[in-house]
């Protein structure tokens, strides 16, 4: 290997430095134009949770399966959650495994709330399976998961 | 719903772009001028429109069960089914004749929504439309122009002076003789009382406007005159609607008739009312007039996009109107 | 900004304790910054970045947003009716544009 090709060999792809920069500055997010995959998302699942592990219990995520139109789809969350001081979500947080970036949206919600269930619209890129992340007061997390076929993409293909 | 570069059909592939008829009834020679049997387009018309409601989603009296955009059938298919067709057009049009004018009302395009959108479309609160309707209660009360007048100055409250008034629409202008749809008749407002200038189509204004004047009838079945001074005008939406159109040649009638209720790719084809416009579509992440809808349309076939306002559109417009009799206006619909 | 940019839909009383739900719809096109105009330029990243609720001075609820939130979005959550007073909705864009909305809750018993 020529002294060039060695140097060209050790340097971090244009990906790699923008992953890099991005956990660095809190965000996993992916070049334009190149969506996310599903190791980007496990990694902001990880960020998020700080290595804790993730029960599929408690969680709602209530999403069409078959989502007409990528640019709004509607989302809910739910989550048993007695809402008290004590016990209460703190927060929700909707990740994507094939959007530009995989972190969508957080709510941040508290006792205050009364109740854990929260609704919006989301963009989906592609068809996916969308995660749900809920962080407890306790400091626990739990999770859903849906998958959704998306026909009529949002993001890409100037949508 | 436009046909993208996946579509299928390419000039390279052999086959030919020209589709097959999916009704003979409606097939023409080449030009616009084509001589059609008297009968069948009788038939074609009594129909289409007498009948629309009895075979929602079917194709009238297709007993063959051939896809409308089948190749190859065989000619004798085609001569069989224009000779019943030629008996049973006969028989229709004298029936049709007898069949009483409060024809079932053709399905809203909302039928063919996800219950999520249905349940969006229905609630004030999530509707993203509303948020042009609220923008259009703001703009009524405002003066404008050289009169310094407010919509709300003359008219005072929409909920009463607007009610009903987006059932009627499109209307001849009695003083103009000039063909007006509700965006028309706002700026015709805008120009002749409040001394201002006319909205341009498509502005925020207009459709804020639009949207809010026919909020006022929500629920109110359309109900729009097609005789006297508007005759002309429906007569010309009527061919334009039954006109094969662009590189694809295919009239709105086609889809919209003969094949409403079935699936094109993803989406139902819908009956192509326009009692929800105007409409917020997810495609354009907006609220937008039923002319833009139309610009889509055209371009779905290949055809002239005309102008927003256009009186090709606006002929367009009285026609579907009256399609639309009965059905209740859901202004601002959601839209695919 | 339009002129009339948000809608609020809350109920006006609730009984002390009762929990509320509450729709917050705002009008903005949450540009993406993935697409090109119509002369090939990448159209600006133009996004509602935070949704705060405030109760009577503290905050009850918050949302961070991202392109990823549909265009015009629609938020439905709830609070929990804890006395009289203004509830202030506040959303904030990338470019420093805030829109505000106060409603006032009436809360008996």
């Amino acid at each position: 290997m020529t002294k060039s090709e060695r140097f060209f060999e050790a340097m971090p792809t244009r990906r790699d430095i923008l992953i890099g920069a991005g956990a660095a500055a809190g965000l996993v997010f992916a070049p334009h134009g190149v969506l996310a995959t599903t190791e980007m998302r496990d990694e902001v699942l990880r960020k998020l949770t700080n290595g804790a592990p993730v029960k599929d219990e408690r969680v709602t995520l209530t999403i069409p399966g078959i989502a007409e139109n990528g640019l709004s789809v509607y989302t809910t969350v739910a989550v048993e959650s007695p809402m008290t001081e004590a016990d209460h979500v703190r927060a929700i947080y909707i990740l994507s495994e094939k959007n530009p970036i995989a972190h969508l949206m957080t709510f941040h919600l508290g006792p205050r709330a009364g109740r854990a269930k929260v609704s919006t619209n989301i963009r989906l890129a592609a068809s996916q399976q969308v995660t749900a992340l809920v962080e407890m007061s306790d400091g626990t997390f739990w999770r859903d998961r849906k998958d959704v076929v998306v026909t009529i993409a949002a993001c890409i293909d100037g949508g | 719903m436009s046909p993208g570069p996946h579509s299928g059909l390419s000039p390279s592939d052999g086959r030919s772009l020209r589709t097959r008829p999916l009704n003979p009834s409606s097939r023409k020679p080449e030009g616009l001028s084509g001589i059609q049997s008297p009968v069948s387009k009788h038939f074609a018309e009594s129909v289409g429109e007498w009948v629309p409601a009895l075979r929602p989603g079917r194709r009238r009296l297709c007993c063959f069960g051939f896809s409308p955009l089948a190749q190859g059938e065989g000619k004798q298919h085609r001569t069989a089914f224009a000779s019943f067709q030629f008996a049973a057009g006969i028989i229709l049009s004298l029936t049709a004749l007898a069949v009483p004018s409060d024809a079932k009302p053709l399905p809203s395009g909302t039928t063919f929504l996800s219950d999520n959108l249905k349940a969006q479309q229905a609630d004030e609160a999530a509707n993203p439309g509303m948020l042009w309707v609220s923008e259009g209660a703001q703009l009524w009360e405002q003066p404008a122009g050289g009169a310094n007048k407010s919509c709300a100055s003359c008219h005072g409250k929409a909920e009463a002076s607007m009610k009903g008034v987006a059932t009627r629409y499109p209307a001849v202008n009695d003083e103009t003789g000039k063909l007006l749809n509700l965006e028309g008749r706002i700026n015709l407002c805008r120009t002749e009382n409040q001394k201002a200038e006319p909205y341009a189509y498509e502005s925020d204004e207009l459709l804020s406007l639009t949207a809010f004047v026919a909020r006022q009838s929500l629920g109110m079945p359309m109900n729009v005159n097609v005789t006297g001074k508007a005759a002309p005008f429906y007569e010309a939406g009527k061919a334009f609607f039954h006109q094969r159109q662009g590189q694809l040649n295919l009239s709105c009638a086609q889809c919209h008739v003969d094949n409403a209720g079935r699936r094109l790719r993803g989406d139902t084809i819908s009956h192509a009312l326009p009692n929800g416009y105007p409409a917020y579509r997810l495609e354009w992440q907006s609220l937008g007039s039923l002319h833009r809808r139309l610009r889509s349309c055209s371009f779905g076939v290949r055809a002239i996009q005309f102008d927003y306002g256009s009186q090709e559109y606006l002929n367009l417009e009285l026609y579907l109107a009256k399609r639309a009799e009965g059905v209740a206006i859901e202004t601002p619909a959601i839209r695919k | 900004m339009a002129l009339a940019p948000a809608r609020v839909s809350m109920p006006k009383e609730a009984k002390k304790g009762e929990i509320i739900d509450i729709k917050a719809l705002i009008r903005h096109p949450m540009e993406t910054g993935y697409r090109v105009d119509s002369v090939g330029q990448p159209i600006p990243r133009y996004i509602i970045q935070r949704f705060t609720v405030t109760y009577s001075g503290v905050e009850v609820f918050r949302m961070d947003m991202t392109q990823g939130v549909a265009a015009n979005p629609f938020i439905a959550f709830s609070t929990v009716a804890t006395g009289t007073g203004e509830l202030v909705f506040k959303w904030e864009d990338n470019r420093g544009e805030v829109v505000t909305v106060t409603k006032k809750l009436t809360v008996t018993g």
